[in-house]
């Protein structure tokens, strides 16, 4: 694995050879999990392809099955049927090479691990020397912005500091696969500008693939190269939006009041409420 | 008194009960009542009283006034000391018992004081609690000469304790040195590692509980003299009561913590391809040791009584057990007082010092941590 990251603006041309090599490759993907009295059909017949450097938000009303779409890729739940392929393996073949990073809606900091030593977890578990360890949690911290953090504790950080410490850990062993599970829901709007804007420049800089949970409408449009629009029971796709075609790749916060903007959130939120429709 | 002084609660009225005190017979000699004029030495120390309740807000702090006031306590709980050593009788003393009761409601105050300083003298607080409540002890069996067999003073049982140290310290040896560290270590020990054996294999644990609340439910009289049968006179049969009464809940409450992660920081120690063992080490262990200091805190004093109990039951002619049963059928109370005393010592400095390590190691845990 590179030890070193590329700086975090440092743009990466894209990809010359014609067809992207595909990371995520979800077929007919079933999930019904067992619950006590009745069955749930979290996820019916799914099929998703994710190329290199995507950015992909997952955008549905609560219960579509977001997060158990996201958790069968990083092998956290077993499908009932279909086929899932991460990097042209297994989920759990996947998992065990350390394929992604998961951000999970918690912050699921580890209380008495400092910042920085929460960060270097993972280092810690893949055996890195101690210097090394240190020198990248600093970066990534430095990344995520809370330089000068590192000896304090989780629980001496606001909600957002929290979020962003634990963005900094699953940066920290440089996956190429970034799987976030709403991990701004909880914050304030300014915060989560703030952090919309940080997290696309560091795709930008990084050319990771994402894979991006979210309630809001115009943070999947800002963030992503596509949208997927999911519906509940069961849970299935709806609509998948390209956004690249009509978006700049680079994007600041302004972009927001442009018409292309306008008119990929409409469409979005006409996709929503169509899947709405289907319930009542 | 024109200083101003820092803003602090105003003193509640109680403690003036003691102005009554006057009213009444502060000490009998010979059948004949004495009252406050006629005793110097009771008069001087009520009137210091007094003035140090007058004299309250002129220290410039809670500390001073605090200083003051404890004064004023000492000089009443000295009183009937120094009475009783002129040879008065105290049990119709009204008037003194009411100046004592109104001297302790003072104290009351001078806690409460302590207890809103910042820092190191906190601590003074419970310290002068324990010593008042010696000194109201030594005080009320003097005075209402309460028989040595029932309540021997505290004065006594420290006689007792001079005089047989060496006596003490050969029990606390055997008793707590021997059998209840080894005990203690080898039933905490236990429990902790049958706790992660059923862990990791689920059925033990469904087979053990049940057995774990039987075991917690045979009282320590029933199994001791069989563990001397067993195990013979020695500490062995100490140690294995203790073990006994310690292992499981140890087991209980290691389960317990190692059940206590969340949900979401397994995923991420899964996610990361984190096996049992370092999931365990990295993140189960340290979510756990809140649980399992716990266990230790209850059970040190578990350990304590039942090595005390087990040595009724058999044991060479040393220890804390087989002292307190021989003594008393010598009716030798105030030796019987000093092993309990040497007894709860021990067992609250076991205690503390578990709380103590507890508090340093957990410092991240809600309950201790500070912003
Ligand atoms: N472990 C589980 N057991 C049973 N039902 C579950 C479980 N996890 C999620 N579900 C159900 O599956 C559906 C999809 O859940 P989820 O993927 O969390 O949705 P989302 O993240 O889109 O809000 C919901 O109806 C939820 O109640
Ligand atoms: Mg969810």
């Amino acid at each position: 694995m590179p030890a070193a990251q590329p700086a975090p603006l440092t743009l990466v041309p894209p990809a010359a050879d014609a067809a992207p090599r595909t990371i995520v490759d979800v077929r007919n993907l079933t999930l019904t999990y067992q619950a006590a009295d009745h069955p749930v059909y979290a996820l019916s017949d799914v099929s998703l392809s994710i190329s290199k450097g995507d950015f992909i938000s997952l955008i549905g009303p609560s219960g579509c099955g977001k997060t158990t779409l996201m958790r069968v890729v990083a092998d956290l739940e077993q499908p009932t049927s279909g086929e899932v392929t991460v990097n042209g393996m297994t989920p759990e073949q996947a998992r065990l090479k350390r394929a992604y990073g998961y951000v999970f809606q918690a912050p699921a900091l580890y209380p008495w691990r400092t910042v920085e030593r929460n960060v270097m977890l993972p280092l810690e578990i893949m055996g890195l020397p101690r210097a090394d360890r240190q020198q990248r949690a600093r970066e990534q911290l430095d990344l995520v912005g809370l330089s000068g953090f590192e000896r304090k504790f989780p629980w001496q950080l606001s909600g957002g500091m929290q979020q962003r410490v634990s963005i900094a850990r699953a940066l920290a062993f440089n996956p190429d696969l970034l799987l976030m599970d709403e991990p701004f829901g909880a914050l304030d709007e300014i915060t989560r500008d703030h952090l919309n804007l940080q997290l696309t420049r560091l795709w930008l800089g990084t050319r990771k693939t994402c894979i991006f949970v979210t309630h809001s409408i115009a943070e999947a449009v800002f963030l992503s190269t596509r949208i997927v629009v999911m519906s509940p029971r069961p849970g299935r796709i709806l609509d998948v939006i390209d956004c690249d075609r009509d978006l700049p790749r680079e994007r600041t916060l302004d972009i927001r009041e442009s018409p292309e903007f306008q008119r990929i959130a409409h469409r979005v939120r006409e996709g929503l409420m169509e899947g709405h429709s289907y319930d009542d | 008194m024109s200083r101003s002084t820092m803003p602090r609660p105003i003193m509640a009225p109680w403690p003036l009960v003691m102005l009554a005190a006057p009213l009444l017979p502060f000490a009998a000699q010979d059948g004949a009542a004495l009252y406050l004029p006629q005793l110097p030495v009771a008069l001087a120390l009520f009137a210091l009283t007094v003035a140090t309740i007058l004299a309250r807000r002129l220290p410039g702090s809670a500390l001073g006034e605090a200083l003051l006031l404890l004064a004023g306590v000492a000089a009443a709980y000295a009183a009937p000391l120094l009475l009783l050593n002129q040879g008065n009788a105290l049990a119709q003393a009204g008037g003194l018992w009411i100046y004592v009761a109104g001297a302790t409601l003072l104290l009351w105050r001078v806690l409460a004081l302590l207890a809103g300083i910042a820092g190191p003298v906190r601590l003074a607080g419970p310290a002068l609690f324990g010593l008042a409540l010696v000194m109201l002890w030594e005080i009320l069996t003097r005075g209402f000469q309460v028989p040595t067999i029932l309540l021997p003073p505290p004065s006594l049982v420290a006689t007792a304790f001079a005089a047989n140290a060496a006596d003490l310290w050969d029990d606390f040896r055997q008793t707590v040195l021997i059998s209840v560290l080894r005990g203690y270590l080898i039933g905490c020990g236990a429990g902790f590692l049958v706790a992660i054996l059923a862990d990791r294999v689920p059925f033990l644990a469904r087979g053990l509980l049940p057995l774990g609340n039987l075991a917690s439910a045979v009282p320590v009289v029933g199994i001791a003299p069989i563990m001397v049968m067993w195990f013979g006179f020695d500490w062995q049969s100490k140690a294995a009561v203790i073990v006994v009464m310690t292992v499981f809940p140890m087991l209980i409450n290691t389960l317990a913590g190692l059940q206590s992660a969340d949900r979401i920081q397994l995923d991420l120690m899964r996610s990361y391809g984190a096996g049992y063992w370092r999931t365990l080490a990295m993140l189960r262990l340290p979510c756990a040791l809140p649980f399992l200091f716990n266990g230790l805190k209850i059970n040190s004093t578990l350990a304590l009584i039942g090595a005390i109990v087990a040595e009724f039951f058999g044991t060479p002619v040393v220890g804390m057990g087989f002292r307190i049963s021989t003594q008393v059928a010598r009716m030798n109370l105030d030796v019987v007082w000093a092993t309990i005393a040497v007894a709860a010592l021990t067992g609250s400095l076991l205690y503390g010092a578990l709380a103590l390590a507890e508090r340093h190691v957990t410092a991240w845990h809600p309950s201790f941590r500070k912003r």
